[in-house]
């Protein structure tokens, strides 16, 4: 479905600096902004009718993620996941979700608007979500696939270890900040001062 | 321009064929690169860095790295820094400093430079790379962990340096990191090390502007390996401060690693075996050895042969005598300890040797043990510590001889930074103390920028002998991060500014910026304050945005409300227990504003709550409470009724919020929304519907917050510019004008709505509110109604909302202003009847008004009390907190 062009995404008003951020960094890092994206807040029982609605099995450990289609679930919480889908998706997968659900008590919450979203990649990546990221990100222990919600720069993020580098899921009011932060700490990267 | 006179012709690891000029205390010298300051200053000649903070002494280079208690100095150049140990200033072309003598001045100028912080995770840190560290490192690397070893050094081989051994390569391994110019301040739980990297200081003013020039490393490791090696300590005796007395290991590692003979003519004063070598390693350098004086009998016989090969005279039983020379040692007299004829040395250097002392800072700050070591003459760890924590390295046997005999204890220092002096010491234990933990709070031993790092076991050593205690029954004084000083610019790193905490905006923030809004900080929120006309201050800015949403129509960006979608079969029981009010009774399409209280009866948060479905809420917060609201609503479901079928989801950033305030809103709406029954009987106040707005699709809520007809648009965040230029366009023909939070605030004051947090404190009920109203009576309980039964909640002379008339008609009173009973001060303590929580300019009361907490306020309306500010007292009248359209008779237009 086609977004009508009246819509802004929380860092339409930043593309250009993170462009040129990703353009001086000479390939060690990589960054834009991937609006839009189909996001339902998840809560249910792993064990009900509902959990297989999306044609995947819910993850049920910590900070990992299932893949379907077009769509990834990553677990939040023991009840709770944050199903990820391509623009206008929304009615779709709720659509799956809620009648699978029967008389089971299901939660399905459109944030899609919520967080907007970041794609990092490059090889300076984990070196640079180092300077505000708490999270050990070495493949090691973060592999691909893995989420953890955690703070970026001060700020409550998702982040999900997705090829070929990391999404970013940040609120709204906070993607500014967030992009200012980036564009700040990749001057080691870029030379270009802020 | 001096030469390097002291310097070696070869040998050492400076670069001799990059020279460095430096100026120190005025006067210009060279050094190469690889020097230290201190080092290029020795190799000048030059040894006294300055006067000693208290008594004024002579006092120069003592050490050669972070342990000097000396030679401190203030950088000048390039960019002012106080208070550095010239031991472990890196040379670089261009330096400016000058020694000081105690403290130092803080730049008058901000910082240039940028400092920043990082976050690692490893599975061995390996805390120094001397070689027990760079085996332990090596060990680890080829095991297949992740490794980190860091060293305060520009280059790895800590004491190998030092004895100019060679130093073993690391293997090359992707997950082996070698951080040097790196310095472990501080050990914390769970393995978490806290370290300093200096990684552009070496270059001074060619430092390039876009890397930090510290980093903070935050280091979580599995397991840490301490391989901090020892430092030297000297030993208590008669004017043993005077510049040209040096530790023994200092002046090997000066000869050695930087090529700099530290005098012409040495007297090594030592107590155990390891200040031979430096003596040898001097000797070879050129550097004549008057003799060394051994203090133990016997001395050491293979070091005193090899020591006579070279014609060096060794005196086994020797003790320090005298020491000559203000500015400089000139002579040294040596005696037997236990007596019998002195023999006076000229000599301009003396180095000592009092033993060494582990290095055991950051094992001990990491809760384990220190032990006394006999046979060590020092305190060691003891092996045994609750964290993954291993001590590594070699070590020196000593004996515990802490103070030469003779001479004049308050010439005999133990801390050279403090000067305190043994003298010090008995006078502190004369005064009847008896723990080193006292002694250095009063004699400040210890306390300096070193932390008492060549002072510590010597203070604990004479204060043992002063009482006569054991040493290892007395222990040392507490070990506590930083290690070493750490500038508070690496410290606050990125997070100042703006980037101290995180700035959130709306989506329609650009806007507000475009059109001059300055901005009100609410919580981390930027939310636009007014909108000033040309021209226009403040105050004539908001009484005409007032006008405007009282005489006709304004909109107002709201998207900071917190909201919360409650969803679930059991939702309206969990609203029902958290709200005052009874929320399971409203119609899906109805609204009802809401309060919550704490258990204690006290008002939490207010807002509106909307059913969506039968099974579905949304719930709106104030501002800045939005997660606080969130918080509580899952602590008491997930730790008081977890049977409650119930979810919380924040979606405050899905939706944005725009109100449409004013007689003429209802115009405004019907024209973004054609298909919407704007009219008074179909679309009532505090009822909502779906609804598509110029062509958006959205939720429209009856809900005022100004006592005027209004309207809440939602539509979600994305379409929230598209939304308000709509709003703009539908409006104009009408006059909208955009308002900010000022008017917001001026217009519920005016109807005495009051805003959680500013007319409240956490000591107010609904009921001091005058939101009696909104505390069910009928059901059978809710989280604050016990609290409503005791009898100081139901307190007649509690204090209660009520407005504010200054008589004059033109005073805005400051918030927080008292207010008292009589037109004159009476004798203090004056008793206040409350406070002002709020106070404006009213264009619809064409005068000033204020809320207030008032004692027993609602009896009191009528009465006249007085404000005193400044030396004034100003009369104002109590009234009820509505002050505008008591009746209610706008809100429907």
């Amino acid at each position: 479905m086609a977004e009508p062009t009246t819509r802004h995404s929380p860092l339409a008003g930043a593309a250009d600096r993170l462009a040129r951020v990703t353009d001086a960094a000479g390939g060690a890092i990589a960054m834009a902004e991937v609006p839009f994206l189909t996001q339902l807040d998840l809560r249910l029982d792993p064990k009900g009718p509902a959990a297989a609605a999306l044609g995947v099995t819910l993850p049920t450990h910590a900070c990992t993620s299932a893949r379907s289609g077009d769509v990834d679930v990553l677990w939040l919480g023991p009840d709770e996941w944050l199903v990820v889908g391509p623009p206008g998706a929304a009615e779709r997968l709720a659509g799956q979700l809620r009648p699978a659900a029967g008389s089971e008590h299901v939660s399905v919450v459109d944030v899609s608007a919520q967080r907007t979203t970041l794609l990092l990649s490059g090889p300076r990546v984990r070196d640079l979500l180092a300077l505000g990221c708490a999270i050990d990100l070495h493949p090691r222990s973060f592999g691909p696939g893995d989420c953890v919600q955690t703070e970026l720069a001060h700020a409550p993020v998702v982040l999900f270890r997705r090829d070929p580098g990391f999404l970013i899921f940040v609120r709204a009011s906070f993607a500014a900040h967030l992009a200012d932060w980036l564009v700040d700490a990749s001057v080691e990267y870029t030379g270009i001062p802020t | 321009m001096t030469g390097q006179e002291f310097r070696t012709d070869r040998g050492g690891l400076v670069d001799r064929s990059r020279p460095l000029r430096f100026r120190f205390d005025g006067r210009d010298y060279t050094g190469y690169e690889g020097d230290t300051l201190a080092s290029a200053l020795l190799a000048n000649g030059v040894h006294r860095t300055g006067a000693s903070i208290r008594l004024g002494r002579p006092r120069g280079i003592f050490s050669a790295g972070v342990e000097e208690p000396n030679a401190l100095v203030q950088i000048e150049e390039p960019f002012p820094e106080p208070m550095l140990p010239a031991t472990t200033v890196e040379l670089y072309d261009g330096l400016v400093a000058r020694g000081l003598g105690g403290r130092g001045r803080l730049a008058d100028r901000p910082d240039p430079a940028r400092y920043d912080a990082i976050h690692a995770h490893c599975d061995v840190l390996v805390v120094g790379a001397g070689p027990a560290g760079l085996a332990a490192a090596s060990a680890a690397a080829s095991a297949g962990g992740r490794v980190i070893v860091i060293d305060d050094q520009p280059r790895p081989g800590g004491s190998l340096l030092g004895a100019g051994s060679p130093v073993p390569e690391l293997p090359p391994n992707p997950e082996l990191r070698l951080l040097t110019r790196t310095t472990a301040f501080g050990y914390y739980d769970d393995n978490y090390v806290v370290a300093v990297e200096r990684r552009t200081n070496h270059l001074g003013a060619n430092a390039p502007a876009h890397l930090s020039r510290e980093r903070i490393w935050r280091i979580r490791a599995r397991e840490v390996v301490l391989a901090t090696g020892a430092h030297e300590r000297s030993l208590a005796f008669a004017d043993n401060d005077r510049p040209g007395v040096m530790l023994a290991g200092a002046a090997r590692t000066y000869v050695n690693r930087y090529g700099v003979r530290p005098g012409r003519r040495a007297v090594v004063m030592t107590t155990n075996d390891s200040a031979y070598a430096a003596a040898l390693d001097l000797h070879a350098a050129g550097v004549e050895i008057a003799a060394v004086a051994d203090l133990r009998p016997g001395g050491s016989p293979a070091w005193a042969q090899r020591c006579a090969e070279r014609g060096i005279d060794v005196l086994d039983g020797h003790a320090v005598a005298r020491v000559i020379g203000e500015d400089r040692v000139s002579a040294v007299t040596l005696r037997r300890k236990d007596g019998g004829p002195a023999r006076d040395l000229d000599a301009d250097l003396l180095l000592v040797s009092g033993g060494w002392n582990p290095v055991a800072a950051l094992y001990s700050q990491a809760g384990g043990r220190l032990t006394y070591d006999e046979e060590l003459g020092a305190f060691r760890p003891d092996g045994s510590c609750r964290q993954a924590v291993t001590v590594v390295g070699t070590h020196t046997p000593g004996i515990a001889v802490w103070t030469l005999p003779g001479g004049d204890p308050a010439t005999a220092f133990v801390d050279l930074q403090r000067d305190v002096t043994v003298a010090d010491l008995e006078r502190a234990t004369g005064t009847g103390m008896r723990s080193v933990e006292h002694v250095k709070r009063y004699t400040t031993a210890g306390t300096a920028h070193d932390q008492g790092k060549t002072s510590g076991t010597l203070t604990s050593g004479v204060v043992a002998g002063l009482i006569g205690a054991e040493i290892g029954e007395l222990g040392t004084t507490t070990f506590r991060p930083p290690y070493a000083p750490v500038s508070f610019a690496a410290l606050a790193g990125r997070d100042r500014g703006l980037r101290y905490d995180p700035v959130r905006v709306t989506a329609l923030h650009a806007w507000h910026e475009a059109h001059g809004a300055p901005f009100e900080n609410v919580g981390q929120w930027k939310r636009p304050w007014y909108y000033p006309g040309d021209g226009e201050d403040m105050v004539t800015a908001v009484l005409r945005e007032c006008r405007a949403a009282r005489e006709g129509v304004a909109m107002m960006d709201a998207s900071t409300l917190g909201k919360i979608e409650v969803g679930g079969p059991d939702a309206a029981v969990l609203l029902d227990r958290l709200y005052t009010n009874m929320m399971s009774t409203l119609k899906v399409g109805a609204v009802r504003y809401g309060v919550m209280c704490r258990p204690d009866g006290m008002v939490l948060d207010d807002g509106t709550v909307s059913r969506l479905a039968e099974d579905r809420f949304l719930v709106t917060t104030t501002t800045g409470n939005a997660a606080a609201v969130l918080d509580w609503m899952e602590e008491w479901l997930q730790t008081e009724w977890p049977e409650l079928r119930v979810h919380c989801t924040s979606v405050t950033e899905q939706w944005a919020t725009v109100a449409v305030v004013g007689p003429r809103s209802r115009e405004v709406v019907a024209a973004l929304s054609p298909g919407l029954d704007v009219s008074r009987e179909g679309f009532g106040f505090m009822t909502w519907r779906d609804a598509v707005l110029a062509g958006i699709p959205g939720r429209v809520f009856r809900i005022s917050f100004s006592g005027e007809l209004a309207y809440e648009l939602n539509v979600s965040w994305w379409d929230a510019a598209a939304l308000w230029d709509a709003v703009l366009a539908a409006g104009a023909a009408h006059g909208i004008t955009p308002y900010g939070t000022e008017t917001m605030h001026v217009l519920r004051a005016e109807k005495g709505y009051p805003i959680i947090g500013q007319d409240t404190d956490g000591t107010v009920t609904p009921y001091d509110l005058g939101l009696g109203w909104a505390v069910s009576k009928k059901k059978p309980d809710f989280v604050g109604k016990r609290s409503f039964s005791r009898a100081d909640t139901s307190r007649a002379d509690r204090k209660q909302l009520v407005g504010l008339l200054p008589d004059d008609g033109r005073t805005l009173l400051p918030e927080g202003a008292h207010l008292v009973e009589t037109p004159a001060l009476p004798e203090p303590p004056v008793p206040t009847l409350g406070h002002v929580t709020s106070a404006y300019h009213s264009a619809a009361l064409g005068r000033t008004f204020a809320l207030a907490l008032v004692r027993g306020g609602r009896d009191r309306i009528g009465e006249r009390v007085f404000a005193p500010l400044g030396d004034d007292l100003v009369p104002v009248t109590i009234t009820s907190s509505v002050l505008y359209d008591p009746e209610g008779a706008r809100r429907d237009g």
